[in-house]
């Protein structure tokens, strides 16, 4: 469904090269899991699948078409979708109004309301408030999965769900990707460092240094992965 | 009343036909409609152009409409109203102007209201400015309002200017006794070359008087806008000013505060944020399938909401 070749990106000033000639394939209705350490290229990788970068190099093949040059409101059209790992804040628009415009259509309070309480908001506190700084982080992070699943897209991408949500809800929010996963046909594509995340995806995808280093079944990837953990730099004591 | 009458009212005060309640309608420079009911009486003035209108005491959940229209090119149009509020009143007024000019002079209006509102009354106050036309003539609204308020009054203010008004300057001036309360919430859009001022001042001399005053303005193209924000605090009190301006083409802004605390318990703040659409807005309505254009204009309504 998804395919990258050969994708790069580098920083137009420094030359630095963030993504380094990706290939990957993802196929349909999977729940693949992106992780790997802060800086490795997971974030910009989503941002180019959406369209919100373009690779410096390389092609995006969605459904078999060449996209690497659409728009991200084409991209959008033709079924994918992001959640942002810091979602973006509104003056004057609903939490109502983001929902009615992911979905594409007038949505009922009932609807409204399955959306939010999916994601543990009370539709009746939250279906009127502003999209604007008076929510906390973890109220607006919510409304933004809230927002992606009213999309229902052949492609979901999700930047860093759990950061910010409390530990309560994130049982709640590992329910909320398992049941995404079996009842949307949909793919996800979901950027974390939660074990518990990784532990219900189909796949894992390691990025690091801005080059996949590891793919393959949860199975095989999650029990490497955790037995590795590398010695933080010792830079100064060694002077 | 016309099709092009019956357009522009709806334009500025959302009605089609006449009213309920108490109203005054004014086209052209004179009064075409008018209705008074047993607690609000609407009188024309004696010594100047313009009417007076009394609320009895107690009235409560009654309103009162006065919109004026101007479809006459190079008229000009100044008039006065003056609205005694009874205590313990509580209603809403609905005032607003709307100018349609197909000729090539200038049509004005210049509505000077003035509100004194007695002990524990609750005001709504509704003013909506319009204009089109099809004519090359200016449009031009500068609206003036006073308000005098007893103790324990109340006044919530709502100002909309979006369309097609070439030059407006609005002045905006309270007194507050003890208890007395305003909010103001004004809205602007300017576009073309259009200019639009706006100067509030108010003066908290009551003890626990407050004030809260918030525009909103969006200033496309090559308009400009110009706000002020006056408030005096001279005695205990609190006051906050905000200005939120969205700047787009080669529009500007500029936001002028004036905080004058005269008084140790006197509280006064001013916020004002000036700059054109975070891109990352655009960017993730993009995300849900909008066009930019479409993301642009859905930010804009919501701001200007």
């Amino acid at each position: 469904m998804l395919e990258l070749r050969n994708v790069c990106f580098q920083v137009d000033n420094e030359g630095k090269e963030i993504l380094n000639d990706i290939n990957l394939t993802i196929d349909e209705e999977k729940f693949i899991a992106i992780t790997g350490p802060n800086g490795g290229g997971k974030s910009t990788l989503a941002k180019i699948i959406m369209g919100i970068e373009k690779p410096t190099s390389g092609k995006i093949l969605f459904n078999g078409e060449d996209i690497t040059e659409v728009s991200i409101t084409e991209r959008a059209k033709k079924g994918i979708s992001f959640a942002f790992q810091q979602p973006v804040r509104f003056k004057g628009i609903t939490v109502r109004d983001l929902i009615t415009l992911a979905k594409g259509e007038k949505i009922s309070k009932e609807e409204a309301c399955e959306y939010l309480s999916e994601v543990g908001l009370c539709a009746n506190d939250y279906i009127d408030r502003e999209v604007n700084a008076s929510l906390s982080g973890g109220e607006i992070k919510r409304i933004e999965i809230a927002t992606a699943m009213a999309r229902k897209s052949q492609l979901s991408i999700f930047d860093e769900p759990e950061a910010g949500i409390d530990i309560w809800s994130f049982n709640n929010l590992i329910r909320v990707f398992e049941k995404l996963h079996s009842q949307t046909k949909g793919s996800l594509i979901i950027i974390s460092h939660q074990e518990r995340i990784l532990n219900i995806a189909d796949e894992i995808i390691v990025i690091a240094d801005g080059q996949v280093t590891e793919k393959g079944k949860k199975e095989d990837i999650l029990p490497k992965l955790l037995c590795k953990s590398k010695e933080a730099c010792k830079f100064y004591q060694k002077a | 009343m016309d099709e092009l009458q019956k357009h522009m009212l709806d334009e500025i005060s959302g009605i089609h036909e006449i009213p309920e309640g108490a109203y005054n309608i004014r086209s052209n420079g004179t009064s075409i409609g008018r209705n008074s009911t047993a607690n609000i009486q609407i009188d024309t003035k004696k010594d100047k152009p313009g009417i007076d209108i009394h609320i009895k005491p107690g009235t409560v959940h009654e309103s009162v409409h006065i919109p004026v229209i101007l479809s006459e090119t190079g008229l000009t149009d100044l008039v006065y109203n003056d609205f005694y509020i009874g205590e313990g009143a509580d209603v809403t007024i609905v005032a607003g102007c709307g100018i349609h000019n197909c000729g090539n002079q200038k049509s004005q209006h210049d509505g000077i209201h003035t509100f004194y509102i007695e002990k524990n009354a609750k005001v709504k106050y509704i003013e909506k400015h319009y204009g089109e036309g099809e004519g090359t003539g200016e449009r031009v609204l500068n609206p003036q309002t006073i308000v005098y308020m007893e103790d324990g009054s109340y006044m919530d203010m709502e100002t909309v200017q979006i369309k097609g008004v070439d030059s407006t300057v609005r002045v905006t001036k309270a007194k507050l006794k003890a208890d007395a309360k305003i909010v103001i919430r004004e809205k602007i859009m300017t576009h073309g070359n259009q200019t639009a001022e706006t100067n509030f001042e108010v003066d908290l001399d009551g003890e626990n008087s407050g004030a809260d005053v918030v525009s909103r303005s969006v200033a496309k193209n090559t308009s400009h806008q110009r706000f002020l924000s006056k408030i005096n605090g001279n005695n205990k009190c609190n006051g906050h000013t905000e200005c939120d301006a969205i700047i787009m083409d080669h529009g500007s802004v500029s936001a002028i505060p004036e905080l004058t605390a005269n008084n140790i318990d006197a509280s006064l703040i001013h916020e004002a944020a000036i700059g054109k659409i975070a891109g990352e807005q655009i960017t993730k309505l993009m995300t849900l399938g909008l066009t930019e254009a479409e993301a642009e204009a859905q930010i804009i309504s919501g701001f200007l909401k």
